[in-house]
């Protein structure tokens, strides 16, 4: 993995995969280890994004490495007009890892081209956001034991969210079953079933969130977002049908855990959250240790 | 011997750009920049063929392709075959073929794929000939024939 870019959840092997699991796991147990004291990382962030910034920074200091870069593109030289070829090029001179969030799709893939060093991706548009899948992958490892065989509850917007694509796309290597569970106008795209299908892998599409989620061992929620919607009657119809509440997990299996890629709006109902089921907040921070564990083993410390 | 009557006049030397589907005619003669060259060109359209309902055919006189612009043809006429002509007899046929990675010839129909954004190459990997689709190898779309521009 020396020197590899992740641009995409599907540039990892599934050996790959489960090495960065167990090295995440690692780094829980002892989170600071100064790896990366000779190390300049680049932190360039096109688009605000806290949550994912401020984990990757977190992941960095930890490890003892430092930090250059930009948090929005208005105090980038890109607001001066600046192709992205060059900021990529001048940027691989000064450092020896880039961490990139971009609003254009593609853009973490043709960095990785035109740079010297690896590069990650941490987002770019619509695209990918690899890193947010291996620590969801990370946190299902270590609340179920094991990646293998497990039924997988997707919830909400399956259509534009790229969290559940890639997730789908990662967790196919495991023979998962899955359980799609969304308004009509948001369901899973036909390129992601006919993967599905191809691969021989069992999914079940559903329109109400009912007590089939019983069979979950992972009940992954998303947000509907307003701004996918063309039409707002729309959206008012939708808004409130997939609601998680801690009613409804009362007949749920013991090792169920709901996950979030957060920010949550109204999708899970607070009176969840104390709920030993909940596990978003913890899913959060399990970031850490696998951008931890996906930083090291990039640079050739692990 | 009756001679077969061409619906399209013979050229003396140059290329025969045959099979072209009758609805594409217009965007291979744009992609080849066949509007704005001096030779002689003939073309018919609406033709009767065994192979495709109705074709159209060009006839470029002088004029030899180099492998990049056949390319280009693929995209809209992936069953064109070409005839080189020198005096008046056929001496290669060419058939056209998209190849497996596109590279610097169609654009990708997402706006917010950096390839629309930066100056640079557009590359794609070959995902279906017919229907077409071709998959962006940065921002990971597929462009499928209806929305196909060629660069």
């Amino acid at each position: 993995m020396k020197n590899k870019s992740l641009v995409s959840i599907t540039d990892f092997s599934k050996e790959e995969i489960l090495r960065i699991v167990e090295l995440a796991a690692e780094f829980e147990a002892n989170p600071n280890q100064k790896l990366m004291d000779d190390k300049v990382v680049s932190s360039l962030f096109f688009e605000p994004s806290t949550r994912t910034r401020l984990s990757f920074e977190t992941a960095i200091q930890r490890l003892g490495g430092r930090i250059i870069g930009f948090t929005d593109s208005s105090s980038s030289s890109t607001s001066k007009g600046e192709s992205l070829n060059d900021t990529i090029k001048m940027v691989s001179n000064y450092s020896d890892l880039i961490v990139m969030r971009h609003p254009l799709e593609g853009s973490a893939r043709y960095a990785s081209e035109v740079s010297d060093v690896p590069v990650i991706n941490a987002g770019d548009g619509a695209n990918q956001h690899p890193t947010q899948t291996l620590l969801d992958m990370y946190s299902i490892y270590k609340t179920q034991g094991t990646l293998d065989n497990l039924n997988i509850f997707l919830v909400g917007d399956l259509k534009y969210g790229r969290t559940v694509h890639s997730l789908l796309m990662a967790m196919s290597q495991f023979n998962p079953t899955f359980n799609f569970i969304s308004p009509d106008s948001l369901k899973m795209p036909d390129e992601y079933k006919l993967f599905l299908d191809k691969k021989g892998i069992k999914y079940y599409e559903h329109l109400e969130f009912t007590d089939i989620i019983e069979e979950a061992d992972i009940l992954y929620m998303t947000r509907v977002q307003r701004e996918r919607f063309s039409d707002p009657i729309e959206y008012e119809k939708v808004k409130n049908v997939y609601v998680l509440r801690n009613s409804m997990l009362d007949n749920t299996k013991d090792n169920l855990r709901i996950l979030h890629p957060l920010p949550r709006v109204n999708e899970i109902h607070t009176d969840v959250d104390a709920n030993p089921k909940a596990y978003y907040f913890e899913q959060a921070e399990n970031g850490v240790y696998a951008r931890m564990a996906i930083m090291a083993s990039i640079l050739g410390l692990k | 011997m009756t001679k077969k009557e061409l619906s399209v006049r013979a050229i003396k030397n140059g290329t025969v750009i045959d099979h072209i589907p009758a609805t594409h005619l217009f965007k291979v003669i744009s992609i080849l920049g066949l509007d704005k060259i001096t030779d002689q060109i003939t073309f018919g359209t609406n033709l009767k063929s065994k192979q495709q309902g109705h074709k159209a055919i060009i006839k470029v006189a002088k004029k030899y392709f180099a492998d990049e612009d056949i390319n280009k043809i693929a995209l809209v006429a992936p069953f064109a075959k070409l005839n080189i002509i020198e005096d008046y007899q056929v001496v290669e046929k060419k058939v056209v073929e998209i190849p497996e990675q596109i590279v610097g010839i169609a654009k990708c129909f997402n706006p917010k794929c950096i390839t629309n954004n930066e100056n640079m190459t557009t590359r794609f990997s070959l995902v279906e000939k017919s229907p077409l689709a071709l998959k962006c190898q940065y921002c990971e779309k597929i462009t499928n024939e209806a929305h196909l521009e060629v660069l």
